[in-house]
């Protein structure tokens, strides 16, 4: 019924928390020298970019989530936009499937979203480890 | 069917981004987060009326099957015009903003 709008919740806010962690990142890279971030730079992935990764999820998601609803005509293109807003009984049953469905669909997401930055930090040890140990065998 | 639809979309954008990486000149990484971002709500969806209706929600009905059939290319094409927006929005290659510039120079 409007599942879709708890993931476009959650999109809203990690979208503005990436701005402000790429905002904090810039800053700091501005800070850095030079030399260090060249030495740096492939083996680390901003956490920026990983939070961009669960924005395009998100927001995909939701995007495509919303184009079936209006295809069901759950959603409307007037007010109230959603058709089982304007009876509190299908109300009241819309609210239960956010709670439900739309919550663990974000949940959903954001865990293989967990899972996928798991991995790239282990991929990125791993290099680091390997660049590393490069580095003692040339020395 | 749509679950299906976009798991398959999902599939075939991270076999043609895997091929071309780490080249991503054309932004299919974009499509693929898209196309998995809703196959993982899609399938939420299906647990839940797995859930309601449990085998019998393997067997639907032609008519059901053909319209969520539909639906999934639907919501395929959508994510493809979103795609593609953003392509020519963001313009990696500066295809767009060297065709406007050479219109303004003509």
């Amino acid at each position: 019924m409007a599942c879709f709008l708890v993931p476009t919740a959650e999109a809203i806010v990690t979208t503005i928390a990436s701005k402000v962690v790429e905002k904090k990142e810039d800053s700091h890279e501005v800070a850095k020298d030079h030399s260090e971030k060249a030495e740096t730079a492939h083996a680390h992935v901003p956490f920026s970019r990983k939070l961009g990764w669960l924005n395009k999820m998100l927001w995909g998601g939701s995007a495509l989530l919303a184009f079936e609803h209006v295809w069901h005509g759950e959603v409307v293109p007037y007010f109230p936009f959603l058709t089982a807003a304007s009876d509190p009984a299908d109300a009241a049953e819309m609210l239960h499937e956010m709670s439900t469905v739309g919550v663990t669909m974000a949940l959903l997401v954001t865990t293989v979203w967990f899972g996928i930055v798991a991995v790239t930090g282990m991929i990125e040890k791993r290099f680091a480890n390997e660049s590393s140990a490069e580095e003692d065998t040339e020395v | 069917m749509t679950l299906l639809t976009s798991v398959f979309a999902a599939v075939i954008c991270t076999a043609i981004w895997y091929k071309n990486a780490p080249k991503n000149d054309m932004m299919i990484g974009t499509l693929c987060w898209m196309y998995w971002g809703a196959s993982l709500m899609w399938f939420v969806d299906a647990i839940f009326e797995y859930a309601e209706l449990g085998a019998g929600y393997f067997t639907p009905e032609p008519a059901d099957m053909l319209n969520d059939l539909f639906l999934g290319l639907s919501v395929v094409a959508l994510g493809m015009v979103i795609w593609v927006v953003v392509l020519l929005v963001k313009d990696p290659k500066g295809v767009v903003r060297k065709a406007i510039f050479r219109n303004k120079t003509a």
